[in-house]
């Protein structure tokens, strides 16, 4: 099988710091990677020289590995290209920068005027346009023409108890219509009042307590916990605790998790992935029964069995690699301010940060930037941040709660050096038992 | 080689009109990567790549507008399009009168030789045969290797050029290579993990036997591990994890991020924040170092820059525009990552001066606590703003001074503040690890750890 994948870049930034626009920047890249897999092995190069002979010759050096592949030449029929164009309302210089500037400065001043203790501001705007073409000798040509924006706030708040961070975000795969229903200044509010609340914080616990996450703040718990283990690449190293679980019961029946491509307008969305195969909805587990794992092309190879539209790159010089898209827990049944009023003693996460995990033993940690204690059935105390630690398996089985609301985030995962935007998303729930990494005893 | 880049850079800042100040950053690497399984080529990548960033100063009555802008690509057109669009974003950029560009400081760069003259001789095939053996050592390494998850190795070659029209002319190039291995340890009801690696500026100076010894040995001591218990006490941590620590730590020395008030450390200049005896030093012109460089990220000399002295915090490091917001000169830290970004102010080569103890006669020293041979969620869990500190940890109880039983799934939590000044013993095991910090044993008591 041999493969060209052509990307076109380009990207802006600006960002306001102290009161200040500190600094706009503007990006552009293009270029091809040339896939060649024979037997076993992928040989692979890319070219920013997208002339014939530059081409050419990066295909050479592809094609240097696959020794046993003769010469020769062979005609691959292309499909007819399927063409998808961006949906996003607005590209990315259809909109005066003034006015993107100024989204920065509502925010920045809304966050300011939060409270004395606000000592640092900085606010940024970033979006990108990345236009793609697969052809392979499969007879695959499709291409896709994705746009992407996203803001930031990121506060400092200090007293004698020392620094404390806030930080609130807004991404989509869309393009300034983004704002249409957002309030930048109301997000500027949020980050200033997590940086002030934990300035009053008290150490979080540690040892292991029931932990309710809101709707949507953790749905980096499901993408660490179980996500990575699902991707096939791991499963045929059998390098996921995850292998051989297929038709087995590996979390509590109240789980359904989905791993969707094609949710409009969401972080992790897309028309193809970058190899060409249309995005789609994947159920990985259906009321607690594994039902599937994730594919790219070659792996889905080795099975005999399509690819699930889960091949990713982060860019034209990467190889594609089994990745998530948007993945999150369908919502259940239960008021979300039920669960909290029946959970005794425990810790309430409004908002995770990042997380990692070892596909292999399912260990897992992610890191707090927004809790509460929850004493007698009520929010109480805001904690400092902590992560917390468990392992996949265990704690998707000991989830016994499930709220009605749902909601997504967006976030940027990190595998084998390559960076990805995904979604993720859940709805309130509790977990009887997780271990929190905090100071007091 | 760099000199087709000087060009291009010479050429660019020649475009300067008027009192516009102009700073062009070329670079161009050539990366290799090798990946093996089961004895196999699982894949093989070769490609050069090559890029600008641009950099516009506009002056003014209130100080200068800055613009930025840059291309994945060397074609002149690209280039062209690049400073179009630099000079254009600088327009909305605020007047900011501590924005200038670096301007030579007569200090002269160290004589710091990264390039393997030999590297470019090694042949495709000897490359693959590196891989394979680290692979096939690891494999062989313990009966208990269930299999090598992956095995590779990689090396790059990279070269840069940087001129500006405040007089900086520079050029560098440096070339690396590595191998490493993940291994898994363990029968099918059981999964323990490690990893090894070795690095050089050239494939001569890897070791695959000791890549695969060492990622054997992490996973296969972890056999059996079980979830740790709640407990305070001291911990002690492996060179490669204080080598991550100490990298996080060097983020609330940069002079950017205090003057930004982003730091923990701002305000203790001259006050102790570590126990006497922790001196940190970050000395780019030590060879020995992964990040070991003769020019920082602005064109200026890197220089020995003493952090903490002896447990007093004596100095932060600093680029051109973060010293000048803080009334200091550079320090010839100015650290950028790629063409894309602007310098910012880090480290690039600390080292924690060491101890007379060896690994052993601090484990022994120390009793009890937890030898913490990996961390994880440093991103997560670890502020150096607030200076809280809570990470994942794996590794082995200390008992009567020596390992003893594998433990997982544990955090350990303290503060940058309180482990700095509840260190206890730091090793004579200096290891020089990739990344932009040495580590060694290092032990720290009063931490909590949380478990069962």
């Amino acid at each position: 099988m041999a493969e060209v994948f052509c990307e076109d870049r380009t990207s802006r930034s600006a960002s306001r710091d102290d009161g200040r626009i500190e600094e706009l920047s503007t990006g552009s890249s293009r270029g091809a990677g040339i896939r060649v897999v024979v037997g076993e092995t992928t040989g692979f190069a890319h070219t920013a020289d997208l002339s014939e002979a530059g081409l050419l010759a990066a295909a050479r050096a592809a094609s240097a590995v696959a020794r046993e592949g003769g010469g020769g030449t062979r005609l691959a029929p292309l499909e007819e290209h399927r063409r998808h164009d961006a949906t996003a309302r607005y590209l990315l210089d259809e909109i005066p920068t003034v006015t993107k500037l100024e989204l920065l400065a509502a925010a920045d001043e809304a966050a300011r005027s939060a409270g004395s203790a606000i000592s640092q501001v900085t606010t940024a705007f970033s979006e990108g346009r990345r236009r793609i073409l697969v052809a392979t000798t499969d007879g695959i040509y499709a291409s896709d023409d994705q746009v992407r924006t996203r803001f930031n706030v990121m506060c400092v708040a200090t007293a004698d108890t020392g620094l404390q961070t806030g930080f609130e975000s807004m991404a989509r795969t869309e393009g300034f219509e983004m704002f249409d229903d957002a309030d930048v200044a109301e997000m500027g509010r949020i980050a200033a009042r997590r940086a002030m609340a934990k300035l009053s914080a008290r150490p979080a616990p540690s040892g292991e307590v029931p932990v309710v996450l809101a709707g949507g703040s953790g749905g980096v718990l499901f993408h660490e916990a179980c996500g990575h283990g699902l991707e096939a690449d791991h499963i045929v190293k059998d390098s996921s605790v995850y292998c051989g679980q297929l038709g087995r019961q590996v979390a509590s029946p109240l789980v359904t998790l989905v791993d969707d491509g094609t949710v409009s307008g969401e972080w992790g969305t897309s028309a193809i992935d970058d190899e060409g195969r249309p995005a789609q909805r994947n159920v990985l587990i259906e009321d607690g029964i594994l039902t599937d794992y994730m594919w790219d092309w070659l792996r889905a190879r080795k099975e005999g069995r399509p690819s699930s539209g889960n091949g990713r790159r982060e860019t034209y010089k990467d190889l594609p690699m089994v990745r998530m898209t948007n993945t999150f827990l369908l919502a259940g049944q239960e008021d979300p301010d039920e669960i909290i009023a029946q959970t005794p003693d425990g810790v309430y996460v409004a908002k995770l940060g990042g997380g990692q995990v070892s596909t292999a033993t399912g260990d897992f940690v992610f890191g707090t930037t927004e809790a509460y204690l929850i004493e007698g059935g009520r929010i109480t105390e805001p904690l400092r941040d902590a992560n917390l630690i468990g392992n996949g398996p265990e704690v998707l089985r000991r989830i016994d709660a499930l709220g009605n609301d749902f909601s997504m985030m967006p976030g940027t995962c990190g595998k084998d050096g390559q960076s990805v935007p995904v979604g993720c998303g859940q709805p309130t729930l509790r977990i009887t038992g997780v271990t929190i990494g905090g100071t007091a005893a | 080689m760099s000199d087709e880049l000087l060009d291009i850079a010479d050429r660019l800042v020649a475009q300067g009109s008027g009192t516009e100040q102009i700073e062009a950053y070329v670079a161009r690497g050539t990366d290799t990567e090798i990946r093996i399984y089961d004895g196999e080529i699982e894949s093989l990548s070769t490609a050069t790549s090559a890029g600008i960033g641009i950099r516009v100063l506009l002056p003014g009555p209130d100080g200068s507008r800055v613009g930025v802008a840059y291309a994945g690509s060397l074609d002149p057109g690209a280039v062209a399009a690049a400073l179009t669009s630099a000079r254009e974003n600088a327009t909305f950029a605020s007047p900011d009168p501590m924005m200038v560009l670096a301007a030579p400081d007569g200090i002269t760069p160290a004589k710091v030789d990264l390039v393997d003259p030999t590297a470019h001789l090694v042949s495709i095939d000897d490359k693959i045969a590196l891989a394979k053996a680290v692979e096939a050592a690891a494999k062989a390494g313990d009966p208990r290797i269930r299999s090598v998850d992956s095995a590779d190795y990689g090396d790059s070659r990279s070269e840069m050029a940087l001129v500006s029209t405040t007089g900086i002319r520079a050029t560098s190039e440096r070339t690396s290579a590595f191998v490493s291995a993940a291994t898994l340890a363990g029968a099918a009801d059981e999964t323990q993990t490690g990893s090894g690696f070795s690095i050089g500026r050239g494939p001569g100076d890897l070791d695959p036997e000791a890549a695969a010894r060492d990622a054997v040995e992490r996973s296969v001591r972890m056999l059996g591990a079980t979830k740790g218990a709640s407990m305070r006490t001291t911990v002690v941590f492996d060179p490669r994890v204080t080598s991550t620590i100490l990298g996080v730590l060097s983020g609330a020395l940069s002079g950017d991020a205090v003057v930004r008030g982003r730091s923990f450390f701002e305000g203790h200049l001259g006050e102790s924040v570590a126990v006497p005896g922790f001196t940190l030093v970050d000395d780019p012109t030590d060879l020995r170092a992964y990040g070991a460089s003769a020019l920082d990220g602005e064109g200026l000399a890197c220089r020995r820059n003493v952090l903490i002295d002896d447990g007093i915090l004596s100095m932060f490091v600093y680029d051109t525009v973060s010293a000048r917001r803080a009334g200091a000169a550079a320090t010839g830290s100015a650290s950028r990552g790629g063409i894309a970004g602007s310098p910012g102010a880090g480290c690039r080569a600390l080292v924690l001066h060491s101890g007379d103890l060896s690994a052993d006669e601090l484990l022994a020293s120390v009793g009890e606590g937890l030898y913490v041979q990996s961390i994880t969620g440093v991103h997560s869990g670890v502020s150096t703003v607030s200076g809280d500190f809570s990470v994942g940890a794996e590794g082995l109880m200390i008992r009567d001074g020596r390992l003893a039983e594998p433990i997982r799934e544990v955090t350990v939590a303290s503060s940058f503040q309180r482990m700095l000044q509840n260190i206890i013993g730091i090793g004579a095991d200096l290891t020089w690890l990739p990344g932009i910090s040495a580590g060694q044993t290092l032990a720290i008591g009063d931490v909590q750890i949380s478990g069962t």
